[in-house]
């Protein structure tokens, strides 16, 4: 596990162009922290509720910056330690800024195999983003390599944002997929 | 969206060596088709909820025993007998009633497998009968389905599926009139391989960080927020509406004495069909990648193959006859693990395949024990360095002293887990070790 040190939001610098109202937030809003007490709730301890409660908080600020661990401490009731510990412990919460669509790539054993290794650098070379960096000055992408997605059998595989799995991606597909990006036919990064 | 592709004819295929009928499919019941997931469909096509309301009107101990009787063993990767571990579980006592709790283990990670996401995306309600029916049988309070955070989408249709089982009264109050509460409910992960042990899942599941406990208390006395907890895999619950359909005695007659019943494996790498298929325990492994799977994709001979996941440890061509149940891999000095045949052809360089394979673990360690956290990290370096032509002469006496120091010294498999590919490699295929160190440059091309 990786354990980036975690920028204030208002100390890092924004890009161009980078969503700036979202990760300028420094407080949930009433809905997400009710969103998040129901959420706990629903289970026997309110300690259960972080992962939950951390998801909606990235939808809310796109990221998780210490401004957001501490808020869903004071949402949940729990020690903002244990949030920050939870927070950086999993790979799927963003501690950096992700562009509009965010890429990831699975490089792992299966998808090599079958040429993950090009396709993360096409899309690097497509969109100009960094794998593991931030996003574009554009703010329109950013790209992660990223372990198995439970894809094998249809390798090489790639995740735009949260809902998009797209399978047996060759040329024309990642074509086709940053063209949809584009135009606008999947929801942006948090929403 | 998801475009698994599954075994294209059940019936098409059989196998006359072992004597068996075509092989059918209890699990992967209409896998393939997007809207196979409905409740109605369930009910009308597959003979849905039935298998419940038969264990409603059994004895729990009886439901137990109909399992213990099918010898159905884990398909997560230990292979522990499920009747067993279901057996485990405290009873009431008159002084003490106890609050038990179900936990299905979704967060399918293991480079190479991709069947329970395939369970969940078809198939979602036999998966939910499976779990209410253990629910009955251990008379657990409450479950909970742990599905790994990448399977967002995965998450909402469960969600959508829970709703109609709770609709139609199979999930609730009073379930089919029986006077038995049990509700299920869904909790993300979000994205650590490690949460697939079982005590990890248990401590991510109660919002802390992923970290495999100390054993014992085994999750049996104190699992989920400090109750007794019983976790099974995807495809172990999913088996069980299966087996009492069937009835136990008849479930033990697919595959072999010992490893009954049928699995899914999943396919991937050089192979022509790479796919899910499910078959009945102990087929032989060239039967699995030769005739289902079509042999090699890229015209080259195949030289390694992986049986049980990323974690298990390597077999050559030799081994091409391997019967692929539980205890055959086992002899062989591998593992039948989660069922992910992962195929390479001669063209594969394996100091890239292994460095590949620790790079992953050693980033998915969670970092308690130091065997593990400082181990991995030193393999994938000296590995490294291997594969980018600056190996030094007794590197490969310093990775190999590396295993030993690491195996079984760990509070979890994952340690273990790491120590299978590089061991295996270094035994099968050192050759290509030693000319990347002495020549600089891969044998592979």
């Amino acid at each position: 596990m990786n354990h980036p040190l975690t920028p204030e939001t208002s100390a890092a610098p924004l890009a161009p162009g980078q969503r700036l109202p979202l990760s300028e937030r420094t407080r949930l809003s009433p809905e997400a922290v009710a969103e998040i007490q129901a959420a706990a709730a629903k289970y026997p301890d309110k300690l259960a509720g972080t992962l939950p409660a951390l998801y909606i908080a990235q939808r809310e600020f796109g990221f998780l910056s210490l401004a957001a661990m501490r808020e869903v401490a004071a949402a949940l009731g729990v020690p903002e330690g244990h949030v920050f510990g939870v927070a950086t412990f999993y790979t799927m919460f963003r501690k950096q800024p992700a562009g509009r669509y965010h890429f990831q790539v699975c490089t792992n054993l299966c998808c090599a195999l079958n040429g993950a290794n090009e396709l993360l650098k096409r899309v690097a070379a497509r969109t100009g983003a960094v794998p593991g960096g931030g996003p574009t000055a554009d703010g329109m992408w950013s790209l992660e390599e990223v372990e198995c997605l439970a894809s094998c059998g249809s390798a090489p595989c790639l995740q735009v944002n949260e809902g998009v799995f797209d399978e047996f991606v060759d040329e024309a597909k990642l074509e086709a997929i940053l063209e949809g990006c584009r135009r606008g036919d999947y929801s942006p990064w948090g929403e | 969206m998801a475009a698994i592709r599954t075994k294209p004819d059940p019936q098409r295929y059989s196998f006359d060596g072992l004597g068996s009928a075509p092989y059918p499919n209890l699990m992967l019941l209409g896998a393939g088709d997007l809207d196979n997931w409905t409740l109605d469909r369930y009910r009308d096509r597959w003979e849905g909820y039935r298998a419940l309301a038969m264990a409603l009107k059994m004895e729990p101990a009886a439901v137990t025993a109909e399992v213990k009787l099918s010898d159905l063993r884990g398909r997560g990767g230990a292979g522990f007998r499920t009747g067993m571990k279901w057996g485990f579980m405290p009873k009431d006592t008159p002084e003490r009633k106890l609050t038990r709790y179900l936990v299905c283990n979704g967060d399918e990670g293991e480079p190479g497998t991709f069947k329970d996401r395939a369970i969940l995306e078809y198939n979602p309600h036999q998966l939910i009968e499976g779990m209410i029916i253990a629910g009955w049988a251990m008379q657990c309070k409450a479950a909970f389905i742990y599905v790994r955070g990448e399977f967002g989408w995965l998450v909402r249709k469960l969600e959508a599926a829970l709703q109609q089982a709770r609709d139609a009264g199979y999930l609730g109050r009073n379930i089919l009139g029986s006077g038995w509460d049990f509700d299920i409910l869904t909790y993300r992960g979000a994205g650590a391989y490690i949460c697939g042990e079982e005590t990890a899942l248990l401590n991510s599941l109660e919002g802390r960080r992923g970290e495999p406990r100390v054993k014992p208390p085994f999750p049996a006395q104190a699992g989920a927020f400090g109750q007794p907890t019983t976790v099974n895999n995807v495809e172990t619950l999913a088996a069980v509406p299966p087996i009492l359909r069937m009835g136990g005695a008849q479930y033990a007659k697919l595959g072999t004495p010992g490893n009954t019943g049928t699995r899914i494996f999943s396919v991937s790498g050089h192979v022509k069909r790479p796919g899910l298929y499910e078959l009945p325990l102990g087929l032989p492994l060239d039967f699995i990648v030769n005739d289902l799977a079509g042999g090699s994709s890229t015209g080259r001979k195949l030289k390694a193959i992986i049986p049980g996941g990323s974690s298990a440890p390597m077999f050559d061509a030799k081994d091409f006859d391997c019967p692929m149940d539980f205890d055959s891999v086992k002899a062989r000095g591998s593992m039948a693990g989660s069922g992910g045949i992962i195929v390479m052809d001669e063209s594969t360089c394996m100091v890239q395949v292994i460095l590949r394979l620790t790079r992953f673990y050693a980033h998915e360690s969670c970092g308690q024990c130091t065997p593990c956290r400082e181990g991995c990290n030193w393999m994938e370096m000296i590995l490294d360095r291997i594969e980018h032509g600056q190996g030094r002469p007794d590197d490969l006496a310093l990775l190999a002293s590396l295993p030993p120091r690491i195996n079984m010294r760990t509070l979890c498999p994952l340690g273990d887990a790491a120590c299978g590919p590089v061991e295996s490699a270094l035994q099968k295929f050192r050759g290509e070790f030693d000319h990347h160190i002495e020549h600089k440059a891969c044998l592979c091309g």
